[in-house]
């Protein structure tokens, strides 16, 4: 799960972190409220989305006058701001973050990640900061510091100091400098976060570290003893077929094309969409209704997939173990009859007891085009697919 | 033979009076799996599915002699109970439980390197369907009647996809020595080349079926081993390739990031390695017949 940066910011400040003096907006009248309230000449309007390189996409903006702060605000608010993270359609803006501005001589990287390689938290610190990770590692690799935390014992004041010195930092900012470091790792660490960034960490002018961006990520399988991270959730950011999908339990994700698909299991639902995309179709979306194929779970799947207006055929990919195919047919006929589905609908049934499943899906007297390989089951719908296509362009044409 | 399991391993079902746990109990005896008690704090002393269930995994190795466990315990108390095996002396331990957090995890893998690399438990999981080694023993969650006794050994992270794998290869009448699910956490116990190097030493295994995914490193790890240390032909496929980058796909550990990670780079490296790629989910049969074919011609001539 994702989270704001002022919320990151606030977060990380409990835990020794120096953040610059803020506040939230939700107008324009506002934003220029909390300008006044900080003081200072120069400020920061940042826009709240879950992306990276909001800077880039004009989301955040400097403003030398509080009138400027409530034009560059009303300009912000209630727009999508489109990053090259965000996709085309961007990430609405309903926030904002009213900064005091201040003046730095040097831009530092610090990132914590959970090292799938080592299987530890990792510290990731390079004196190019300002540069996102990735531009870093491949125009500066030797830049890059990386320190391997023990879990046993956890992250030690040596280890912090190391990456101070290592950054170049002088003898007046060390102690600051581990601070900072070993806060965000006890950040990191008791809050169930997989990504702890702060780029740029910035050295004032009047000699001081300050973070003046940061972000978190948290671990969706620990949110049940996170209670007070689940209740910074704001689903005004997510896709929302996702955060429908995941609020009924279903790991959805929407994609460009035209095939809607509903599979059980993560690795089926992706090797049918490569699947799909070699027969020459392009997959609408992922979904994986988990290992429990149940009837009301088909049926939530078919009402997500057909809330895609792109969706011009669906393709059921189920592998039936404890579940078994007599099971899940019914709960495919079942939704069918529910749920008003205007497209082909292809299914593919494989595992335990598939000929009553099959025989089934038959006797429904639904138009349910059946498959009995995965390759059959591409082929079939891309076909489908393609003069759905052509009869929704006749139609269109018609009047 | 078979790697992991057989006939005569003797299994604990760590959370066998919950309802899951019962219910695979009750699979893994029709299958013939020598399961042999549950653990479950609280119920010690009663029974479940016939089977006698103990309060800590202690007792319950002291009692039965078991040598493996599989883990159904919920996720927020599943590392708690992976770690109480390895500390009784459990040797295989599998992990079925689907969402336990990735920081208890890497406290799990710490806690095991307390015992030396001999004495040190075998994880498999979490997040996985477990082992079959077909016609011996059944420690997992897996529809067993699509698996048939043969000489290809399955290793993959996906349950589903690893159905679809045996059930193309029973179609083509080839048989599985042993298939395991590492499971599709971004830490998990085995990897890739743990498991590749116990089918390369098993007798009774010809040939593997490599199935990964896109996200971590252990497709290209398991393609240096394959490279350096393999005699038997692998046959791998990666799903993900339409994957979009950046994004989760359901499984925590397909997340792409670093080089190599991608599906395509992942396939590159494993042909680099020798590794004969199956070019469709479709086709993880055929090419495995293939692969199979080509090893007869070899020892033919």
């Amino acid at each position: 799960m994702d989270i704001h940066e002022y919320q990151a910011k606030e977060l990380l400040a409990d835990f020794g972190v120096p953040v610059p003096r803020g506040g939230l907006a939700y107008s324009p009248e506002q934003a220029a409220y909390r300008a006044r309230e900080i003081g200072g000449t120069r400020w920061a309007v940042k826009a709240q989305v879950h992306s990276g390189g909001r800077g880039k996409g004009g989301g955040i903006r400097l403003c030398d006058d509080e009138h400027q702060v409530w034009d560059v605000a009303d300009d912000l608010l209630g727009k999508r701001l489109v990053t090259a993270q965000t996709g085309a359609r961007g990430k609405p803006i309903y926030r904002l973050y009213v900064e005091a501005a201040t003046p730095y001589r040097r831009e530092i990287y610090l990132g914590f990640v959970l090292d799938r390689k080592t299987e530890r938290v990792m510290v990731v610190a390079s004196s190019q900061g300002g540069m996102e990770i990735e531009e870093i590692s491949a125009e500066k690799p030797e830049s890059i510091i990386r320190v391997s935390v023990e879990p046993a014992v956890g992250m030690q004041s040596f280890q912090a100091r190391e990456i101070a010195f290592t950054l170049g930092l002088g003898p007046e900012l060390i102690a600051q400098a581990v601070e900072t470091i070993l806060g965000c790792y006890r950040a990191f660490r008791e809050l169930d976060a997989t990504m702890v960034e702060i780029n740029p960490l910035v050295v004032t002018e009047e000699g001081r570290l300050l973070a003046l961006d940061a972000k978190m990520t948290f671990d969706d399988n620990a949110l049940f003893r996170r209670l007070n991270i689940s209740e910074l959730r704001d689903k005004s950011q997510e896709d929302p077929r996702e955060s429908r999908a995941a609020d009924r339990g279903l790991s959805y994700i929407g994609l460009e094309g035209t095939i809607g698909c509903i599979v059980n299991g993560a690795g089926l639902a992706m090797a049918t969409m490569d699947m799909i995309k070699q027969a020459g179709g392009e997959p609408a979306n992922f979904l994986d209704i988990g290992g429990g194929a149940s009837p009301e779970r088909v049926a939530k799947a078919f009402r997500l997939v057909l809330s895609d207006e792109n969706v011009r055929a669906v393709l059921v990919n189920i592998f039936a173990g404890i579940n078994r195919c007599d099971w899940v047919a019914e709960g495919v006929v079942q939704a069918l009859r529910k749920v008003d589905v205007a497209v082909p609908v292809v299914v593919r049934l494989a595992g335990t007891n598939v000929d009553a499943g099959r025989a089934i899906l038959e006797q429904s007297g639904l138009p349910v085009i059946t498959a009995a390989t995965l390759a059959e089951a591409a082929d079939r719908v891309v076909a489908a697919c393609q003069n759905g296509a052509a009869q929704h362009e006749e139609k269109a044409l018609a009047p | 033979m078979s790697i992991l399991i057989d006939t005569d391993t003797s299994v604990l079902v760590q959370g066998i009076t919950g309802r899951i746990g019962s219910f695979h109990t009750r699979e893994m005896l029709a299958y013939g799996t020598k399961v042999v008690g549950g653990v479950t704090p609280g119920k010690g002393g009663t029974r479940c599915e016939g089977l006698p269930v103990f309060d800590t995994m202690k007792t319950a190795v002291r009692e039965t002699g078991a040598t493996a466990s599989i883990v159904f315990v919920p996720p927020p108390f599943a590392a708690d109970s992976i770690m109480e095996a390895a500390d009784a002396g459990i040797r295989t331990c599998i992990a079925i439980t689907d969402g336990i957090p990735a920081q208890d995890m890497i406290r799990v893998k710490r806690y095991m390197r307390r015992y030396r690399k001999d004495e040190r438990m075998r994880l498999i999981g979490p997040n996985c369907a477990g082992v079959i080694s077909p016609g011996m023993s059944l420690v997992g969650i897996m529809p067993e009647h699509i698996y048939r006794e043969g000489p290809v050994g399955i290793v993959g992270r996906s349950g589903t996809l690893g159905y679809e794998a045996a059930a193309q290869l029973t179609e083509l009448g080839i048989g599985v020595s042993t298939s395991v699910g590492i499971g599709g956490d971004p830490i998990n116990g085995s990897s890739f080349q743990d498991i590749l190097e116990l089918f390369e030493a098993d007798r009774e295994t010809a040939a593997v079926l490599m199935i990964g995914e896109i996200g971590g490193p252990q497709e290209a790890e398991a393609a240096a081993y394959i490279r350096d240390h393999m005699s038997k032909p692998v046959v791998a496929y990666i799903a993900g390739l339409t994957a979009p980058k950046g994004r989760r796909m359901g499984h925590a550990g397909a997340i792409i990031s670093a080089f190599g990670e991608s599906a395509n780079e992942k396939v590159e490296i494993l042909r680099a390695a020798g590794v004969l790629i199956a070019p469709s989910p479709a086709r993880l049969g055929t090419a495995m017949a293939e692969a199979l074919g080509t090893l007869v011609e070899r020892t033919g001539t």
